[in-house]
């Protein structure tokens, strides 16, 4: 019956994500979108995954983690080691799952203690632990250590990336609408008044993290394979406040509004490649000014949804 | 033995540099709950500033010290102005964002204004070594730990016995309440920022001096350190961030000497999670109860 009720608006987003497929599959095949767009496109599109990801922690379950370059990295080094040894198709596809399920007992393991703490105490914890994981891999033998590894065989074409793109958002999008996302909401509002409603606050916490944290590892597959380098300084902390920057900027608790400021912030940085040392000077008052313009982000909690839009047709027309 | 006492020297000198630093941050959040993100970039702003007056001016050391804590602090108030008072009542994690924002700013503009590379602090104190009982100890080494002690026992003394200071307590204990008893809340944080950013300020000229190299990005990883100085020692707490920073700093010195450098991040951030997951306020910080 549920699946008959939104069939509508699931076409209609199916319809929506074949269609921007084939639009930039397109364009790129007439020559519009060159290599450097394409390469833009890829980071924007990697950067979708993280802040979706995050955005689930931070916006949707009220968790404030600053570790999600961390998990990011299981995933890239997963996927490097594996593919550098064995360069097949199939071998990168098996290196996102192992590199998920690494970041996800990772996650239990990082999340299990600390999400008991609270606020700005989880955030700094959840960084340590991220560095902690940087730091094990930047001092590995088989991660090849500080200078990080390179000529990793590419199979992540911008297809796939787009395609995990949709793959992650659709399921974050129905955990955010399932039970679960509703019981993380509610945690996120006032843990005590979730808890003393029977929601199990920690389990999801946890659940909501050790999700986030599985998305950063596919991004992080992705970065590796695209890119085809990767070393541990990729993965600092530098890294997690910049994925941090995107959901703030586009609003948190807004799966739209991160893809709407990783899509801005990928054309500004690409925009202001040609300024060369003053970019970043940019970039920080650009920052600045628009959360101190604009403090609950580009979208707020808006979202985009195609049941809303059809529901408002509907009564303009009972209006008239 | 030796080395032990030899690492104790080295953990408290970079200790108390550290615990400078945590002040600012500390008496930052426990006033308006902002992880100020810029403070690390005060501090390089200070060292630069004893850089260039040293160099060009020819300032002598106390001189140097002390005109880099004004600049500092007038630098912290400025900031304070014109990225945080506008986000007062914004959500917390826009003005954390901001604060990012400003920092990526001061090291930006720095970089592009004097150029990234690493440059050598002037040495205006010639090092002499003493040995006593066999520990090496550098005139620089004892003046680090002597100012830092002073400007710490000086802080402590301004928070607990002024006017201002009082001011200070009341409004992180409650705003609201502060700005009914007639305290100005706006001209309270602007002191407080004031007397933080004094302080990293001084760490940045410090610093300078024992390690003779300063950069644009050297704000970064003693910021982020002395952040989690602050957090160890509990959040707020004035003296926490003193034990905070001295504990980190002897922590890293402690593991370097083992041999696993590589490490010593890694341990700290450790020590961070155990510390917390124990004392979830830091060691001296008031584990508030929520009522319903």
């Amino acid at each position: 019956m549920i699946l008959k009720a939104n069939l509508k608006y699931n076409i209609c987003w199916l319809i929506l994500m074949v269609a921007g497929f084939y639009l930039m599959n397109t364009l790129i095949l007439v020559g519009v979108i060159d290599s450097f767009l394409e390469n833009m496109l890829v980071t924007i599109g990697i950067n979708i995954i993280l802040a979706v990801g995050l955005n689930l922690v931070i916006g949707f379950a009220g968790q404030f983690s600053l570790g999600h370059a961390g998990f990011m990295a299981v995933g890239a080094y997963a996927t490097a080691i594996i593919i550098s040894k064995t360069p097949t198709a199939g071998a990168f596809y098996v290196s996102i799952i192992v590199g998920v399920v690494i970041a996800i007992v990772a996650a239990l393991v990082v999340g299990i203690p600390t999400l008991r703490l609270r606020g700005d105490y989880l955030a700094i914890a959840t960084m340590g632990a991220a560095e902690i994981i940087r730091i094990v891999i930047n001092n590995l033998k088989i991660t090849n250590g500080p200078s990080g590894m390179f000529n990793i065989p590419q199979f992540a074409t911008w297809p796939v990336v787009y395609i995990m793109i949709c793959v992650t958002t659709i399921i974050i999008v129905n955990f955010i609408h399932s039970r679960g996302g509703r019981a993380a909401m509610a945690v996120r509002e006032d843990e005590i008044a979730a808890e003393s409603m029977g929601i199990n606050v920690f389990k999801w916490k946890l659940a909501a993290f050790v999700l986030g944290a599985a998305t950063a590892a596919v991004a992080g597959s992705m970065q590796a394979s695209y890119l085809q380098t990767i070393a541990p300084s990729n993965f600092n902390i530098m890294e997690s406040i910049a994925i941090l920057i995107i959901v703030v900027l586009g609003g948190v608790g807004s799966v739209t509004g991160s893809f709407v400021a990783a899509i801005i912030l990928g054309i500004v940085d690409t925009a202001l490649q040609n300024f060369g040392a003053l970019r970043m000077v940019i970039y920080a008052v650009v920052l600045i000014l628009i959360m101190i313009f604009k403090p609950s982000g580009i979208m707020g909690t808006w979202e985009l949804s195609f049941k809303r839009l059809f529901t408002k047709k509907t009564k303009t027309e009972v209006k008239s | 033995m030796t080395t032990l006492l030899q690492q104790l020297i080295n953990g408290l000198s970079l200790g108390s540099i550290y615990a400078l630093l945590a002040l600012g941050y500390t008496m930052v959040y426990g006033i308006i709950k902002l992880i100020n993100f810029a403070h690390g970039d005060i501090y390089m702003l200070g060292a630069f500033w004893g850089y260039y007056t040293i160099n060009f001016w020819h300032f002598n050391f106390i001189f140097a010290l002390v005109s880099a804590m004004f600049v500092c602090a007038v630098a912290g108030v400025v900031i304070e102005y014109l990225a945080y008072r506008p986000l007062r009542h914004a959500p917390r994690i826009t003005a954390l964002i901001t604060a990012i924002g400003v920092s990526y700013f001061l090291e930006n503009i720095m970089s592009y204004l004097y150029g990234a590379d690493t440059r050598n602090f002037p040495q205006v104190i010639k090092q002499v070594n003493y040995t006593i009982f066999g520990v090496r100890i550098s005139n620089i080494q004892i003046l680090i730990l002597a100012t830092a002690c002073f400007l710490m026992i000086l802080l402590q003394l301004i928070i607990k016995k002024t006017k201002m200071g009082r001011a200070m307590r009341a409004v992180s204990v409650d705003a609201d309440a502060a700005e009914l008893v007639g305290i100005n809340i706006n001209r309270t944080i602007s002191f407080t920022f004031a007397l933080g950013s004094s302080m990293a300020g001084a760490a940045g000229v410090l610093i300078g001096l024992y390690y003779n190299s300063i950069d644009p990005l050297m704000g970064m990883t003693p910021g982020i350190k002395a952040f989690v100085a602050a957090v160890v020692g509990g959040i707020g707490s004035v003296p926490g961030a003193s034990l905070g920073g001295f504990l980190i700093g002897l922590l890293e010195t402690a593991v370097q000497s083992v041999g696993l450098s590589a490490y010593k991040d890694a341990a700290v951030y450790l020590v961070l999670i155990i510390i917390l997951l124990v004392l979830p306020a830091g060691i001296f910080g008031k584990n508030v109860k929520e009522k319903v």
